[in-house]
Formats: structure tokens, C-alpha cells, sequence
């Protein structure tokens, strides 16, 4: 740390050091953040309850992969950002090989090669690049001048391209999404000049043809075309849209009530427990619930945002935005699709959809802005 | 990492980062924007399109098909009963691989092409995307258990039980209870709205019979109840249900042993027997020869067992007895000899010299009496019953050409000859009693007195079907009253009431030398019957008759065994018993039997033994009293062979598969215009 960093700012008041602050200080928690996130992990439990159909075993499972998450988060929040700084090249190059890895002896399931697998443990290294993805940019444009030089920009980019493409190959549109924001918003957050960033949008449009051509698979262009005309192809493609649609749009202002909806639990919705979830939802909860997650969902990224700000240097300051802002299209684009906005890629509902890594990574990254967030006081509560 | 840090300017950086951050809470806020507008827009604005869609995802309403009413006979034996039947089904959604699921149902259960073909055309017209599609019908208890064992792999394959017709006499009753089968496309193309709900869930139908005609009552009505289903279209709970009612019983005239005793008097013979009771005119038994399994028929028979009755050369598919036609032959003579009484053409007494033909004044053309080829003579001295026992052709003759058409016809329409007696079956033919007027459209020619003296044997145009002789012989037993034939005794326990067609008044007189006459058939001496009352304990009256099936040119002689089976002679015989207060009548006709067999009466007399007295025989058993007969039914041929030859051989030309056309054809021959 340079010298002026911390006596930039004095604690405002002595409030700052009333005995809970000082437990939080030690362990480094937000409790703003981590009340959030309770709150949502609890509506997330009682929604998969009803979705899974009452099933005691998911519930069990959910419980569990909760309970690694929160320990990932806490664990998190102990390292030092510098440490986290200086071991994101290593996070990213482990995290490339085995990407590279899965493309080779992956494991795979429903035509995708998603999974390696050491002995009996299977894990997706993608889950790995969502973490590694911001740090490492973040890292990067840290210790240059900002707003980046083009040399850096292409660099960067470059950092982005590789782990991105990587995902893509596997094929998993959804990850590759979220990895790619994760670096990009970095690069955006650092200052790339709006000139570079029109002429990103522009290229973008472009591009738009031949990837569609040649990098989209069958299943990809036929999610899109789908969503275009759902109705298309009601028993075959449009069948999940169609469904959701219903059950969101049949749950009203009020919902018809817990463990009520007739579309999830007559199985008419597919996947009502993992991506689709959201449907369940609104379908039991109507638009009151569905505001009140996406108010809770604004507030923790709002959060977020703050400790962005209040970030001490610039790489906590890029990296606590990153997460936020992946966290936030994590929502958009889940909810998005649900509702037949967006096409179906593969993004759960952070918190509420079932599944584990995805659990365990997003709470990791909050960890990481819970380390941010308490650097400042790390460094004061050290002084004393 | 420190030589950059001299570069740069942190606050800055810190500006750049906060303009930034505002413009992304800027794009975030307006994107949730968006995304709440987008749910509100769902939940609120198309709010009921999508809780309507919902519903109908939902709730369905399943018609429960009722149970079909069960048909018994007159004693209480069911003879149509309902069994369950365990369907299987697909519910073909976009979860199922249909491929696969059929290559493993191949290896669990026994599906044919037939199965398949049927499977995928029914795929075709399927209307709701998860209404189950059958696949193959009356699964074994193996099978139901190898499915079992399988469901985990056989997602959207189902089990259904349902109730099917089941027949457990086969084809005994075939030409009378009928058989049900699927409802086919042509049947559900012309259904009203109304058959529409009602047969909802109910895929029979009666097709022929008591199940055709009485299908109405049979059926029952449908129920329904509305159930809410899952995606797969499982059933998950019944939310409203309305109870089907079952369809009603019918109870039959029919006895099944009288049925089976008639079976087995026919032997397997081609033909058919009906014998109705002369005081209300049920039906209680009737036989058309050859039959067919019924139960073929009920869940959808297979192309080939159709093809293999329908090309049959028995026509086993034929009700003979009430869409065969045939001559009448000589049993026609009981009838004309009341004519003659009643309308004064003869009377008891008079006598006429038979010498073995009839001549019309100023024609040479012979009508020979059976005699004459048999004997080489006539009757010689000839009164009304006599020529009855004996069954006198020139008599006959003489009498029939005296009365005339315009006379004999309007007599005959009274004992239901010409018309639909009725019965309550479907597809029942009405013969030809012919008349000037239905000779003069038919052939656009005129009568001619020839075909006076044809009537008169009961050849030329006369086609009857089997049960009209029996209606006629009815009629006579019960003086004058004309019942109509009903096989159904009750529905739910209602009874039928009798129904009188027709009633002629006859002096009983009149009535009393006819019954002489047919009594002598059976019982006299020189009658053309005597065979078969001999050892009866009551008085039978009866008539023979032949019918014969190619006409013979003028003086050849009739050598049976020179023709075609097809176009040997018919034997006939109508009959009542007892004859002091006649119970049952009877009509039996073999077809193109020709004398070879035992005859027609010996199966009448086998129905009386059972029907008056209660005595039922084996197949091939001979009836005891019959000195010369001892075991099978080839050895009854010469005891009969010889008494009755009933031969009225005009040069007519009847095709006998006439019958099996819907427009008769009438032929005119040379032989008796020349006689003009």
C-alpha cells in the first residue's frame, strides 16, 4: 500500500468502533450485504421448496450448497485484496489451461463438454473464469494509466477473448456471457474511451452475421428463432416459453398462493426449478413478489455499487463493480428470458434457482467485495 | 508495479470511475425499468389470457363411458357380457421419443404392423396434443406385468382398463345378439352433436343384431367428471364428477339351450332353422348355418379373418334367415289350400284325377307333379288334405290357376308373405310375393296365366326368406293371427307386449282340414313326412317342401348328382306342434341339400322334442324312434332319401345367389310364355 492511501479518509464518527463493528471489522463482514443476501437465499429456499415439489431431498441439497457458499464468502472475505490482486494472473492462467482442458478430456452431457473430472469429483472450470475473469482484468488495467492505452485495451481484450472463446467451444452461451461481461465491464469501468466503445457497438452489429453463421450451434440459432416466434413450434421449442409465459402472466398481482401454482406443480413448466424458477415465482407470488426480489436484487447490487465506490484503490474499486454489474445481468438476463425477452441461455436466478456452483461463485464474489469493503477498516482497526 | 504508480492520477481515476458508475446504475435502473414493465405487462395487462391458458392447461373434462347393458336370454344366461380389456396407450408429447419407446415396447409386448399402422393414423388425426393414442389392445396378464416392471423407462406410456363386449357362446348367437365393434370413421362422420358427447369415451357400437337395434338402450349415458392433469396428461385429482349410467339389460326370447339344440340338429349344414312361439311370436330360437365368432369382431377384427368370412363361400357373414331368399317350394301349399277354402275356389270334398301333370287348356306344356318322374304316374284321385299329405302337385296347380294372382296375393300378404316381418333386427329382407302390378315394373310384362299355376308350388317368382315361412306356419298354428317376431322379451325387466300384425278370419272349418292335412304330412301313412313323427307323444302338423334351384327343360329328368352343389335343390319344412293347441312353429331350410342329408323336418323335430318335452340331443344324435338311423347324420340319408321327394320341376331358372343381390333378378322363361 502506498503511504496516502489510508489517511485519506478518518473514521467519521466513533460509532465506527462500537463492539459490532469491531466483530465485523475482525471477520470482515458487511452486514448490509449479508442481510441482503440471507433475505434472498430464504425467499430462494421457500420458492425452490415449492418448485422442486416439496421435495425435502432438494431442499437438503440446497441447504448444504448454502451453507459451502456462505463459508466461501467468509473465507473470501479474510484475504487481503492485495494478495487476491497478485494471485489473479495465477487463478486465470489454471483457470485457462483447464478450460482448454475440458475441450480435450471434458465431460459432457446433452451434446455440451462442460465438466472435468479428477477421480470422482467433477467441476466446471468455467465456474472458475467467472471469479478469474474480473480479477485478473482488474489486476491488469490496475497497474496501468487509466483511461487505458489502445496497446492495453487489445491486451486486455485479448485476456477477455481467450477464456471466452474457450467457453463458447464448450458450447455454454450462458457462462460465456457472464465471463465476458465480467472482463468487459472492467475494461468500461477503467475509463475506455466512449470513441472505442461506440466503435465496439458498431463492430458488434457487424459481427452479428457471421456469428451467427458459423459460431452459433443448431440448438443456439433455434433458441433465438424460437424466441422470436415462440408459438412457431408450441410442443417442441416454444414449449418452455410458452409455459412460462403462462405461468407468469397467470399469477396476477397477488399469485395464486405457495405450493399453488398449478403450471409448475402439473409439470407444465420445465425446468421450474433451476433457470425457470423465476416463473414459479411470479406465478405463487404474482408481481408483489416479483418486485419485492427485484427491489432486494437492486439493493444488493446498489450496495455493491457503494463499496465500489468507497474502494480504497483501483483495483478493489474495478473488481467490487464487476461483480456487481455481472451480478445484476445474472438477473436481467434470467429474468429476461423467462419472460420471453431475451433468448433461453443457460443463466440461473442468483440465489434462487437450484444448483451449486453457481451458488457457491456468485456468494465467493461477495466475499470478495465484503474483503473490499473492509479494507479501509482492516488497515484502520490494524493502526490502533 | 511501483514504476507505474508515479503515472497515476488516482483521483482522477476515481472521477472517471465515478462517471462510469453512474452511467451503468443509469442503464441498470432503466433495464429493471424494462423488466418490471415487462412482468406487469404479463401479469397485469394479459393477466386473463394467461389464467384462462392456465385453465385449460389445467382442467380437462374426461367423459366416463357408461357400462353397456347385458343381453340374456329367456332363461337369465347372459349371452353379451362386458369384460375388461387392458388397453395400451402413448401419450405422445415432446418429452417422449417415440422411436425409442417403440423399440422397447416391441420387446415387451407382442405389437404387430397391423398395431402400428393403425397407431400412427390415429397420431394423424389426433386433436388434443396429449390425449393418450391406443396401441395395442387386450394385453395379457404377462404383458400388464412386463410393463409394470418397465414404467420407469416408459415415460407417457400408459395401461388402461376398459370394458369389452364379450360373447361367451360365440357364434351361436351371432346372427341374433349381433356383435359391437369400434366406432369407425364413417359412423363418426355422420354422428350429430348429440351421438357426439354420448359415445365421448365409448368407442363400440352394435353393428348387426340386438346390439345394433337395441343400441340405443344398451349404451347407457355417458358421464363425465373434470380432472386436473399434469403436463404428461396423468390424472392428478377428480375435481367435479357426474356418475355414467349404465346401459339397460335386454332380456331375448331365445332360449340358449333351444339355440344349441337347433345347432346341433343342423349338423354344420348349410341353412337356417327359426322357430317362434305361435302365442306371442317371440322368437326363440334361430339359426343361420354357417356362423362366425362374434368376438372377431369386437376390438377391431384383423384384415385377414374379414377377408377370410367375407370370401367364404358359406357366407358366413349372411343372416340367412332373414336376408336369404328362396323359394318356398312346397310349404307354401298349407296357405293356398286355405285360400282356396276360404275364397270358395274348393272346398274338403272335392276331388280332382291327378294323372301326374297339368295342362293349361289349349297347351301342351307339361307341369309335372314329383310324381310322375318317381312313380310314372299321379296321385290319381285327389281331395284337399290328401293332396297336402301327399303334397299333389296338380292340385296345387289347378287350384293356384283357377284362384289367380289377384286372388292368391292379397291372401298371402295377410300371413306376411312380400313385406318385412319386422323383427327387431336391422337388415331384414322382405322376399318377393309376386303380384300383376310387381311383375309389370320388374319386367314390364304382363301376367301370365303360367305363372298362376308356378305360385302354386311355390316356385316361379315366389322368393321368401326363412323366417316369413315361419311367420306364415304361425299364423296358420294360431288361426289367423299374424304375430310380429320379436326376439327381445324385455329392457330392464319392461316387458314387450305381443304385437298382432295382422288378423284374418277363417272359418274354423276351413282351418280344421288344413291342420288334417298337415297333421297327415307327419303322421298318415302316405305323408310326405312320416318320418319324423315317428315316437312322438304329440301331434305335429307339418309341410315339405323342395326348392329347387335350376330349372329342368321339358322331359329330362332331375339327377341331383349331375350338378353343381350350388344348384341342387333346397330342402324345406315348416311345421307346428302340438297341434291341438300349438305352441311353437317352425321353419328349416338346407341349403342345396337335395335329400342328402337328414332332412329339414328331422331338425323341426328336434326342436319340438326340446321345446314340448324337453329332450336335447348331441350332435349327429339320432332321434330314437327312427328305426333305420342309427348315429351320424350322413346315415340318416337313406331312411329319408326315399319317403320324400317333393319334385315340382317346372322349366324355371332361379339363381339362388339371387338372394345375396340387393335387386332380385326375375327371370322370364320361353317355356311359360309359350303357354299363353
Amino acid at each position: 500500500m502506498s503511504g496516502h492511501d489510508f489517511l485519506r479518509r478518518m473514521p467519521e464518527s466513533g460509532a465506527g468502533f462500537s463492539r459490532r463493528d469491531r466483530f465485523a471489522q475482525r471477520f470482515h463482514i458487511d452486514y448490509m450485504l449479508l442481510f441482503l443476501l440471507l433475505a434472498i437465499s430464504g425467499a430462494g429456499m421457500v420458492v425452490l421448496y415449492s418448485a422442486s415439489g416439496n421435495s425435502i431431498e432438494t431442499m437438503h441439497k440446497q441447504g448444504i450448497f448454502f451453507l459451502i457458499a456462505y463459508g466461501a464468502m467468509f473465507v473470501m472475505a479474510q484475504v487481503p485484496v492485495d494478495f487476491m490482486r497478485r494471485a489473479a494472473p495465477w487463478l486465470y492462467s489454471l483457470g485457462v489451461v483447464f478450460l482448454a482442458l475440458v475441450l480435450v478430456m471434458g465431460i459432457g452431457a446433452k451434446g455440451a463438454q462442460r465438466w472435468l473430472g479428477v477421480g470422482s469429483i467433477r467441476f466446471q472450470p468455467s465456474e472458475i473464469m467467472k471469479l478469474a475473469m474480473p480479477l485478473a482484468v482488474a489486476a491488469f488495467l490496475s497497474r496501468q494509466v487509466l483511461p487505458p492505452r489502445l496497446l492495453h485495451i487489445v491486451l486486455t481484450l485479448l485476456l477477455i477473448a481467450v477464456p471466452t472463446a474457450l467457453i463458447i467451444k464448450q458450447p455454454d452461451l450462458g457462462t460465456a456471457i457472464l465471463v465476458l461481461v465480467s472482463g468487459m465491464v472492467v475494461l468500461f469501468y477503467a475509463g475506455l474511451q466512449w470513441w472505442y466503445i461506440a466503435a465496439v457497438v458498431a463492430a458488434f452489429g457487424a459481427s452479428l452475421y457471421p456469428v451467427w453463421h458459423f459460431m452459433l450451434h443448431d440448438y443456439q440459432q433455434k433458441r433465438i428463432l424460437m424466441l422470436l416466434n415462440p408459438e412457431s413450434d408450441p410442443l417442441g421449442a416454444g414449449w418452455n416459453i410458452i409455459q412460462s409465459k403462462t405461468a407468469i402472466g397467470s399469477g396476477g398481482l397477488h399469485g395464486k398462493g405457495w405450493l399453488e401454482g398449478t403450471q409448475s406443480r402439473l409439470d407444465f413448466l420445465p425446468e421450474g426449478h433451476t433457470d425457470f424458477i423465476i416463473a414459479v415465482m411470479s406465478e405463487e407470488f404474482g408481481l408483489i413478489g416479483v418486485v419485492l426480489l427485484i427491489t432486494a436484487y437492486i439493493l444488493v447490487i446498489a450496495r455493491s455499487m457503494h463499496i465500489a465506490l468507497n474502494a480504497q484503490e483501483t483495483f478493489g474499486r474495478l473488481l467490487a463493480a464487476s461483480i456487481a454489474t455481472t451480478f445484476f445481468v445474472y438477473v436481467f438476463v434470467n429474468m429476461g428470458m423467462v419472460a420471453g425477452m431475451l433468448p433461453v441461455v443457460g443463466v440461473p436466478l442468483p440465489f434462487v434457482s437450484q444448483g451449486g456452483t453457481a451458488i457457491v461463485v456468485l456468494m465467493a464474489g461477495f466475499g470478495i467485495l465484503m474483503a473490499i469493503a473492509t479494507e479501509q477498516k482492516r488497515i484502520m482497526s490494524s493502526q490502533k | 508495479m511501483f514504476e507505474n504508480q508515479q503515472f497515476k492520477d488516482h483521483l482522477k481515476e476515481a472521477e472517471v470511475f465515478k462517471v462510469r458508475l453512474g452511467v451503468m446504475i443509469g442503464l441498470m435502473l432503466m433495464l429493471f425499468g424494462v423488466l418490471i414493465y415487462r412482468y406487469y405487462d404479463l401479469q397485469i395487462v394479459n393477466y386473463l389470457n394467461y389464467v384462462t391458458q392456465s385453465e385449460h392447461n389445467r382442467v380437462h373434462v374426461e367423459p366416463i363411458p357408461p357400462t353397456r347393458g347385458l343381453i340374456y336370454d329367456t332363461n337369465g344366461e347372459i349371452l353379451a357380457d362386458n369384460r375388461p380389456s387392458y388397453t395400451l396407450s402413448i401419450i405422445v408429447n415432446k418429452n417422449t421419443d417415440l422411436e425409442v419407446t417403440l423399440a422397447l415396447l416391441k420387446t415387451l409386448v407382442d405389437i404387430t404392423p397391423a398395431d402400428l399402422e393403425k397407431f400412427y393414423k390415429l397420431k394423424k388425426q389426433q386433436i388434443h396434443p396429449l390425449e393418450p393414442i391406443p396401441l395395442h389392445y387386450q394385453l395379457t396378464e404377462d404383458e400388464i406385468a412386463r410393463l409394470a416392471v418397465n414404467e420407469y423407462r416408459l415415460d407417457g406410456v400408459q395401461v388402461d382398463a376398459e370394458l369389452v363386449r364379450d360373447y361367451p357362446y360365440g357364434e351361436l348367437f351371432a346372427h341374433t345378439v349381433g356383435y359391437v365393434s369400434r366406432i369407425n370413421e364413417t359412423e363418426l362422420a355422420q354422428f350429430t352433436e348429440e351421438q357426439l358427447r354420448r359415445y365421448s369415451g365409448t368407442y363400440a357400437i352394435g353393428k348387426i343384431g340386438i346390439e345394433s337395434r337395441y343400441e340405443s338402450d344398451l349404451l347407457g349415458e355417458v358421464g363425465s367428471q373434470n380432472v386436473e392433469t399434469n403436463a404428461r396428461g396423468r390424472v392428478q385429482r377428480v375435481l367435479t364428477r357426474i356418475d355414467p349410467k349404465q346401459g339397460k339389460n335386454v332380456t331375448l326370447n331365445l332360449d340358449l339351450k333351444l339355440q344349441q339344440q337347433v345347432v346341433n340338429a343342423l349338423a354344420g349344414r348349410r341353412g337356417s332353422a327359426v322357430a317362434l312361439n305361435v302365442k306371442t311370436g317371440g322368437v326363440l330360437a334361430a339359426v343361420s348355418n354357417p356362423g362366425f365368432d362374434p368376438n372377431l369382431f369386437v376390438t377391431g377384427i384383423s384384415f385377414n379373418d374379414y377377408k377370410a368370412l367375407n370370401e367364404s363361400t358359406e357366407t358366413p357373414l349372411i343372416n340367412r334367415f332373414i336376408q336369404g331368399q328362396f323359394p318356398s317350394g312346397s310349404t307354401i301349399k298349407p296357405m293356398l289350400a286355405l285360400a282356396g277354402l276360404h275364397l270358395g275356389f274348393t272346398d274338403v270334398n272335392r276331388t280332382i284325377s291327378d294323372p301326374g301333370y297339368f295342362m293349361l287348356p289349349g297347351s301342351t306344356h307339361m307341369y309335372r307333379d314329383w310324381t310322375l318322374s318317381k312313380q310314372g304316374g299321379g296321385h290319381g284321385s285327389v281331395n284337399l288334405k290328401r293332396a297336402i299329405a301327399e303334397s299333389c302337385d296338380t292340385y296345387f296347380y289347378e287350384l293356384a290357376w283357377r284362384m289367380g294372382v289377384d286372388n292368391i296375393h292379397p291372401f298371402g300378404a295377410h300371413f306376411g308373405l312380400g313385406a318385412r316381418t319386422g323383427i327387431d333386427i336391422p337388415n331384414e329382407r322382405a322376399g318377393i310375393w309376386p303380384s300383376r302390378d310387381w311383375k309389370r315394373i320388374k319386367t314390364k310384362l304382363p301376367w301370365y296365366p303360367g305363372d298362376n299355376v308356378n305360385i302354386g308350388i311355390g316356385q316361379g317368382f315366389v322368393l321368401l326368406t326363412p323366417l316369413q315361412l315361419a311367420v306364415m306356419v304361425s299364423t296358420i298354428a294360431s288361426r289367423g293371427d299374424r304375430f310380429r317376431p320379436q326376439l327381445v322379451k324385455a329392457v330392464d325387466g319392461v316387458v314387450k307386449a305381443p304385437i298382432i300384425d295382422d288378423h284374418i278370419d277363417i272359418k274354423k272349418e276351413h282351418w280344421d282340414a288344413v291342420f288334417e292335412g298337415m297333421q297327415e304330412v307327419v303322421h298318415g301313412a302316405r305323408g310326405t313326412g312320416k318320418a319324423f313323427g315317428v315316437g312322438a307323444d304329440y301331434l305335429i302338423a307339418g309341410k315339405t317342401g323342395t326348392a329347387q334351384v335350376v330349372g329342368i327343360a321339358q322331359g329330362e329328368k332331375y339327377n341331383a348328382s349331375g350338378l353343381n352343389a350350388v344348384h341342387r335343390d333346397h330342402v324345406l319344412f315348416i311345421g307346428f306342434a302340438p297341434v291341438d293347441n300349438p305352441q311353437i312353429a317352425v321353419a328349416v331350410i338346407l341349403e342345396n341339400d337335395d335329400h342328402k342329408t337328414g332332412h329339414a323336418g328331422l331338425v323341426a323335430r328336434a326342436i319340438f322334442d326340446a321345446y314340448l318335452r324337453g329332450i336335447y340331443r348331441a350332435e349327429g344324435e339320432a332321434i330314437n324312434a327312427v328305426p333305420t338311423n342309427n348315429a351320424a347324420p350322413g346315415k340318416l340319408q337313406k331312411a329319408i332319401s326315399d319317403p320324400e321327394a317333393d319334385g315340382a320341376y317346372e322349366s324355371d331358372t332361379y339363381d339362388d345367389s339371387a338372394y345375396l343381390q340387393d335387386d332380385v333378378k326375375v327371370p322370364v322363361e320361353d317355356s311359360v310364355r309359350s303357354n299363353e
